[in-house]
């Protein structure tokens, strides 16, 4: 039943050299205002453009590090490793695509979680990887995104999530399908423990991600521009036989939906965390 | 007998049935009332052909019908996951508000979710099974075209599910059991769904469901597509009929996405790897029980199926009764916790 590469996180980071979705290359041409940018200059803006603001994606090594206080982030669960448990096979055998993701991120799947300072507020981070098998949540990552949930509740820590995912895992099929129900369950717990959940929501986050953990924040944070939605537009387009409006699942767009509290550039999302922390008096 | 949307699969039967059907034209005549019926020899008909033998004709039925009875049980013992998913979808298939006729009395429906609209795909109402009063929440997918396309095929809208999740914090506050039927391809993927929170109406459905103090039991009737169908089946005992499917994504949506195209090949592939089965679910824990079909699935006796579900429900929920409804919570966050497969070294 297991395919087992037994290693941890940290090892098989050090193992391999991180890798961020950004075409190697000096320059690169900004595909928000298509002009030649500077790379180290956009990677010390916090991966976005310095001229237009568009916010690249960037994996979770990279989050943390951004968010969590220099020194802070203290990784949790990371002995979970994903099995095969369905021996599912498309055009490539499960197992595979797994080693081939893990050996591309240096992670073992798609999430880190641990403590971690923000601003020196104390909180229980939680990171969802896109850049393995697009963030998608199979077992362990909804393992983990509910041992953060339990853990956040049992030591009456700040949760905060960081979604970016195509949602649940095709290749654990209905395990996958049951890690909406498991990691929503937790909230409902943390909850009733008077709990606070920030989520917030990158670019993009989608399907069973949307509709479980990441729309339940209490407070729902979302990057500028972020596509954020139950169902993919292409899905929608495909339905419906008609063009989608400007800016359609969008961060703005949401937030005029009524469907985020607030839409906030990667710059000050620790100063906006920080804030709702000492709001909820956590 | 039956010429509607025929299965590839069922051709064998079909076949014996259209040869029953001309044996009982012939019978009729030859004057004699079909099949079972005493036969009546020696009546005149003005055909010229010989006159068949009515008795001779009758034991030809009755041995086509025991045939054709072996070969649907045939059929359907080892139907492939492509040709579940098929049976799942039959047009003739019984739905929510079939079962409801049939199995309850006293229905009384509750309609809108106070804050949008009232969703067709949603059928949601106080009911009585046998003695027991409990709440009913099922998708719909309809009967006729006007219905079907009013139901969105059975695709639910944000008003949907807070329409469910509104009447059963009801019943929760009544101390009224939760039974939901499961029907659905998926969600409703639309601008004014998304625009109205698809996601988050589920997601609410989801934690809220988790935490009712009343019991809840859900059965797959017919297509459980992933968080659409999950949005009304966090309960406390989960079961499939035995011809449903239950998966995170239809095998058109998993092929289109994963074999980069849907066509009869690898749609086969996809509802082959998706583990979308009765069987399956049961094996991965994800289901509590399959309830069995009648031989040649539910739309050939509807009846027969709900009375099995019926049995299905009663027993779960006599069993339920005699936990703490405070309680609850705690055992189907347990059910729930455990789902999952993952590796651990210790980390130190
Ligand atoms: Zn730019």
């Amino acid at each position: 039943m297991t395919q087992a590469p037994a290693k941890s996180w940290t090892e098989l980071k050090a193992q391999t050299p991180r890798k961020n979705s950004i075409p190697e290359g000096l320059w690169l041409r900004c595909p928000g205002c298509g002009q030649m940018i500077y790379r180290k200059q956009m990677e010390a803006n916090l991966h976005v453009c310095p001229e237009c603001q568009h916010h690249y994606r960037i994996g979770a090594v990279e989050r943390v590090r951004q968010m969590a206080d220099p020194g802070s982030f203290e990784p949790m669960f990371t002995g979970l490793s994903p099995t095969d448990p369905l021996a599912f096979r498309d055009l490539k055998s499960y197992a595979d695509r797994l080693l081939a993701e893990q050996i591309k991120t240096g992670q073992v799947d798609a999430v880190v979680a641990g403590t971690a300072f923000v601003k020196g507020r104390a909180a229980m981070l939680c990171v969802l990887d896109l850049s393995f098998m697009m963030g998608s949540m199979g077992s362990v990552v909804g393992e983990a995104v509910t041992r953060s949930i339990e853990t956040a509740t049992e030591r009456n820590l700040p949760l905060v999530i960081v979604s970016g995912s195509g949602g649940a895992r095709m290749q654990e099929a209905g395990l996958s399908l049951m890690q909406m129900a498991k990691t929503s369950a937790a909230l409902a717990r943390l909850d009733d423990a008077g709990g606070l959940f920030i989520s917030v929501l990158t670019d993009p986050t989608t399907g069973g991600v949307t509709a479980s953990f990441a729309m339940l924040g209490d407070v729902i944070f979302a990057e500028p521009k972020a596509l954020i939605g139950f169902a993919g537009p292409r899905v929608i387009q495909q339905t419906i036989r008609q063009e989608l409006p400007e800016g359609f699942q969008r961060a703005e767009y949401l937030l005029q939906s009524g469907m985020v509290d607030r839409v906030v550039p990667r710059a000050e999302l620790r100063s906006e965390i920080a804030r709702v922390i000492d709001y909820s008096g956590r | 007998m039956a010429s509607y949307y025929q299965l590839e699969f069922e051709k064998p039967v079909v076949e014996i049935e259209q040869r029953i059907a001309e044996l009982e034209q012939k019978a009729r005549r030859a004057g004699a009332p079909p099949a079972e019926a005493p036969a009546y020899p020696g009546i005149e008909t003005p055909e010229a052909e010989p006159l068949p033998d009515p008795a001779a004709i009758a034991v030809e039925i009755e041995r086509l019908r025991e045939q054709r009875e072996a070969e649907l049980a045939r059929v359907y013992s080892s139907l492939s996951p492509r040709d579940t998913v098929l049976v799942a979808r039959h047009p003739k298939r019984p739905q929510t508000r079939d079962y409801v006729e049939l199995m309850c009395k006293d229905f009384c429906e509750l309609h809108g979710d106070r804050r949008f609209g009232d969703d067709p795909a949603m059928v949601v109402g106080f009911a009585r099974i046998g003695s027991t009063k409990v709440l009913v929440v099922g998708h719909y997918k309809g009967r006729t075209t006007k219905e079907r396309i009013a139901c969105h095929f059975g695709c639910a809208h944000p008003e949907g599910y807070r329409k469910a999740l509104a009447k059963m914090k009801l019943a929760e506050k009544f101390g009224l059991p939760i039974v939901t039927f499961v029907d659905t391809p998926g969600a409703y993927p639309g601008i004014g769904a998304e625009q109205r929170g698809q996601a988050e109406a589920i997601a609410v459905n989801l934690r809220e469901m988790s935490r009712l103090k009343t019991p809840i039991v859900s059965i797959v009737i017919g297509e459980g597509g992933s968080g659409g169908a999950l949005g009304i089946a966090v309960a406390d005992r989960v079961a499939m009929l035995e011809h449903a499917w239950y998966s995170v994504i239809s095998p058109e949506g998993c092929a289109a996405i994963l074999w980069k195209q849907a066509n009869d090949q690898t749609n086969q592939l996809a509802a082959q790897a998706l583990k979308l089965t009765a069987r399956d679910n049961l094996e991965l824990g994800i289901i509590d029980a399959i309830v069995p079909e009648p031989p040649g699935g539910a739309h050939r006796d509807p009846q027969r199926a709900a009375a099995n579900i019926e049995r299905w429900i009663t027993d779960q929920l006599h069993e339920l009764r005699s936990v703490n409804p405070s309680t609850l919570p705690a055992r189907r966050y347990e059910r729930f916790r455990k789902l999952g497969s993952y590796t651990e070294v210790p980390v130190g």
